[in-house]
């Protein structure tokens, strides 16, 4: 991958600040300069990943030359300029407590049962440049409060400075202008479309960045204050874009969850579903582990239940098939990649709790699994161009979304819908129909082409390049040939981890092939144990590994955290856990396998444990316990438990151990599989296709038990393009008819191809696995109403 | 006079005293003699207003005050189905630790709606650390007459700012002009 890095000599100007001579890169704003020398002027619509505005005045000094005090976040240095601040000038003094009183008067006091209460700039700005006494005698503007721009958002107009931080924000990093400042003077609020509410997948932001408790959340109201809480910085656990975060707790229990600064990758934003998807870690818990007795799950001790599951695993061995789901850290992951090949001798293994196809099997060991960091977030921002195949980002990976929003990057995804999030991006649709898009690569444009050509140019791969014969090996083939960047954007937050802890079938950890004899005895020195003890050929994988399970083929499952609903047939997923023998299910919370399973074990939830995602980049991004008194174990704990009961001991199960044997293996440097190379499918049968992806905010089970985030999903609706709805009448709702039945959804014109249909992947009202029986790329049945 | 030998000497002393008016208080016996001043801090009240909403907002900043880390407050929403108090936040828990707490009146001082004080009760000793922490329905006022155990809405026509002015008088009785 080409690196743009030229030594650029950055021109710099003199100035003086408060009698203070300093050199600044030129086009340095005073109030960033003021800071080098550690003088603070207060602000409140000031902030350096926004333009500037000076929309609060707050930040007024007197600049030489200048007749009136100037505000200093929209005062560009300029070479030999001059400038006072409160520090040295009256003026500027005088100025700022002016416009503190201005912006005091119609403020109300509020504080007391106000969220911001005690982390608010403007009480903290009010004492240290405030006058203290208020000359105002009349009475406050009142408006009714408070009023919700989004089932989530809160707004209270009283409290607003007009700061415009949050419409800002809205229009230019999110895209989502759906805020804005109304009316005039004294009457001046912020406001929505009447019919259109704040329902932006970035809208948390907004509350964060508010200086006022103008903006406040649902979720967070009226639950603490700051001196109560204590924060812990941790990592996102939602998708694989890896934000940090900040988690407060009180008491034991989470109230609230930050963006927390990370220049590198999520900069100072997240998204809704990080912020608020957190209620799921305090309700309904499994407490005890649980064994099956007489056909009922019992409350069971450790040590029956550590006992119970060692004896029918060993006794399965190596006709054990292991499913991680993909939220696993990547310590636990690796605990189960090393379980299964030392401890039971399988390779059975995946990580992958969605639509899988061996060519990508095939893709992720060649081109994904232990690569160096190519493709990061600067060189997203940096490319000239960016390819997405199978992946929408607003919805799969959003802070992707906003770097390549923010480089304004020329962006063309290969689909079937033009979807809102591309709109924002200025992209380009290269129409491809649902599972057809490695004959869209093939045939590419020549102008995409010579784009991809470009030095710095980067192909971006979604998950669902699996649903699609063919597009794993022709982003590859198509990387190869015109040499721009290829990174594979996976949705969950552990895949890109537990792939590279080698949770998949013919993968040890580190990206090894499971066949080669150097990897194989790398590995098996690290672990202690015997090279011949590896599985010898590589297992099961994806469909393959539940078919077998479900015709008796494996005699035991371990699962972790997989949801049956998730998988492209649910119902064989529930029979090969019917039919398997004995299954032990590793879970926080009780699932249709916990249900069904002969052993659960209670595990950590990210909260309780420490551990390292590693993004979609292949950052590692680490991340302590919050509850450090907690009693549950990590999976990886444990697997060590089972496997000392089993009588295996395989080196360290503990976090700590597990980085260290990760960091000495390291990546594997040695020959790797080769990329696939399947053709592309004509499309079989008549009728819709189904395009189809999971949506931000939907029915996952990280998201219960949060109802204000829930409303504010975008309702389930099926999709399909004008000339199509004209054809079936344009009727309210359609019925889609799949394999397996049928849903009845709002009928939507959309950007969408001719014959293509998009239907939510797994929404609340709908689930195409579930309830259609139906795949991405299927021929499904589309009629006009049906039984809403 | 000559010299009384010393032991007399001393006893004169106690001898003398048995004519002087007592000073000792007798305590509990005679307590209701001899009240605490009128303004000695003893344990805390949870107020009302007139109609019998809790005048606490749950803000905390008593709890932020307290030098002794004794009070522990969660707010929570009013609902118009559920009111506890005028405006939007009542204090839905409270406690008081009187283990911890020093008696110092600084959180009387934080209070912004008034809503605690402290009154002149004293008798707080336990003889186990649990039956220290007052909850809320331990501190909170009597309903004096014409108060309404919360909860139940605010005062027809009325805000939560004529409550702060202290129009309220009672159930219904509003005094002075209300605010629309």
């Amino acid at each position: 991958m080409t690196e743009n890095t030229t030594t650029e000599i950055v021109p710099t100007v003199s100035v003086t600040i408060d009698g203070v001579a300093l050199q600044v890169p030129k086009g340095t704003l005073a109030i960033r300069a003021a800071e080098m020398i550690g003088v603070e002027i207060p602000r409140f619509c000031d902030h350096p990943l926004l333009e500037p505005v000076a929309a609060c005045r707050a930040c007024l000094i007197e600049v030489e030359g200048m007749p009136k005090p100037q505000p200093a976040c929209a005062q560009v240095v300029g070479e030999g300029m001059t400038i006072r601040t409160q520090q040295s000038s009256e003026v500027a003094k005088d100025a700022q407590e002016g416009v503190m009183e201005f912006l005091l008067i119609n403020h109300p006091l509020d504080c007391p049962v106000c969220d911001k209460g005690g982390e608010c700039p403007l009480q903290n700005q009010a004492m240290s440049a405030g006058r203290g006494e208020s000359r105002f005698e009349g009475e406050k503007r009142t408006f009714d409060k408070p009023i919700n721009v989004s089932a989530q958002i809160l707004l209270d107009r009283e409290r607003c400075v007009s700061c415009a931080r949050c419409t800002r924000f809205a229009d230019q990093i999110a895209g989502d202008p759906m805020i804005e400042l109304l009316e005039r003077g004294a009457q001046q609020q912020v406001g929505t479309a009447s019919d259109e509410p704040f329902d932006s997948y970035f809208s948390g932001n907004t509350v964060q960045i508010c200086p006022v408790g103008a903006l406040t959340s649902a979720a967070y109201r009226f639950r603490s204050r700051p001196f109560d809480l204590v924060s812990v910085p941790t990592t996102c656990e939602h998708c694989a874009s890896g934000c940090s975060l900040r988690t407060d707790y009180r008491r034991g229990v989470v109230t609230r969850r930050l963006a927390w600064d990370s220049p590198e990758v999520n900069e100072e934003w997240n998204c809704d579903k990080g912020r608020f998807a957190f209620a799921y870690l305090a309700e309904g818990r499994i407490t005890t582990p649980l064994v099956r007795e007489d056909g009922e799950l019992r409350p069971a001790s450790w040590p029956e239940a550590i006992d119970v599951a060692a004896r029918g695993l060993a006794a399965a061995g190596s006709r054990t098939g292991v499913l991680t789901g993909g939220r696993l850290t990547q310590e636990d992951a690796y605990g189960y990649a090393k379980f299964a090949r030392a401890v039971l001798g399988t390779d059975s293994i995946d990580f992958r709790a969605r639509a899988t196809s061996p060519e990508e099997t095939q893709f992720l060991r060649a081109a994904v699994a232990g690569a160096p960091i190519g493709v990061t977030y600067t060189a997203l921002e940096q490319a000239p161009f960016v390819l997405l195949v199978g992946f929408e980002p607003e919805d799969e990976s959003p802070i992707v979304f906003l770097r390549l929003r923010k480089a304004r990057t020329r962006v063309v995804s290969v689909g079937a819908v033009a979807t809102r999030g591309l709109d924002k991006m200025g992209g380009e649709l290269l129409a491809a129909l649902p599972g057809q898009e490695a004959a869209a690569l093939r045939d590419l444009p020549a102008d995409i082409r010579a784009a991809l050509e470009q030095p710095g140019a980067v192909i971006l791969a979604g998950e669902r390049i699996a649903a699609s014969a063919g597009a794993p090996s022709a982003v590859s083939t198509l990387a190869a040939s015109t040499g721009a960047a290829l990174a594979w954007v996976p949705r969950r937050a552990g895949e890109r981890g537990a792939l590279d802890a080698g949770a998949l079938a013919g993968l040890l950890p580190g990206g090894r092939p499971l066949i080669d004899a150097q990897a194989r005895a790398q590995v098996a020195a690290i672990w202690g144990i015997d090279t011949a003890a590896l599985p010898g050929l590589p297992g099961l994988s994806g469909d393959d590994l539940l078919t077998s399970a479900s015709r008796v083929g494996l005699s035991a499952l371990l699962v972790a955290g997989v949801d049956p609903v998730d998988l492209p047939d649910p119902a064989l997923a529930l029979r090969a856990v019917d039919t398997a023998a004995f299954v032990v299910a590793l879970d926080h919370h009780h699932s249709a396998v916990t249900e069904r399973a002969d052993v659960v074990l209670p595990v950590a939830l990210v909260t309780e444990k420490s551990g390292t995602f590693l993004d979609w980049e292949g950052r590692p991004r680490p991340f302590g316990q919050v509850f450090k008194d907690a009693l549950t174990m990590s999976d990886a704990t444990v697997l060590g438990m089972i496997a000392s009961a089993i009588g295996t001991s395989a080196g360290a199960w503990d976090v700590n151990g597990i980085r260290r044997e990760l960091t000495a293996l390291g990546p594997w440097q040695g020959a790797r599989a080769v990329v696939p190379g399947v053709q592309p499918q004509a499309a079989a049968g008549a009728g819709f296709r189904l395009a189809s992806w999971r949506e931000l905010l939907d029915a996952g089970v990280l998201q219960e038990g949060e109802p204000f985030l829930a409303a504010t999903a975008r309702p389930s609706a099926a999709i399909v393009s004008a000339a199509a709805a004209a054809r079936l009448g344009s009727p309210a709702t359609v019925t889609v008819t799949g394999p397996a039945g049928s849903v009845t959804l709002p009928l939507e014109v959309g950007a969408v191809l001719d014959d293509v249909v998009f239907v939510p992947m797994h929404s609340s009202e709908c689930s195409i696995y579930r309830d259609l029986g139906a795949r991405i790329g299927t021929a499904v049945d589309v009629t006009a109403g049906g039984a809403a | 006079m000559a010299e009384l030998p010393q032991a007399v000497r001393g006893f004169w002393v106690t001898f003398a005293t048995m004519f002087k008016k007592v000073v000792t208080e007798q305590y509990p016996e005679d307590s209701h003699k001899y009240p605490t001043q009128p303004r000695f801090h003893g344990r805390h009240q949870l107020n009302r207003w007139a109609d019998g909403l809790e005048k606490c907002v749950g803000c905390e900043l008593c709890a932020w005050a307290c030098p002794a880390d004794a009070i522990l407050v969660e707010g929570a929403s009013n609902t118009d189905e559920e009111r506890f108090s005028p405006g939007e936040r009542y204090g839905r828990v409270y406690q008081i630790n009187y283990a911890r707490c020093i008696f110092c009146g600084l959180c009387i001082e934080a209070c912004p709606t008034r809503a605690l004080t402290m009154t002149n009760a004293f008798e707080l000793a336990e003889d186990n650390r649990a039956s220290l922490i007052y909850e809320k329905q331990d501190l909170l006022a009597p309903l004096l007459a014409g108060m309404q155990l919360p909860p139940h809405d605010m005062v027809p026509g009325t805000t939560e700012q004529d409550y702060y002015a202290n129009r309220v008088k009672g159930p219904a009785a509003v005094e002075g002009e209300v605010q629309s």
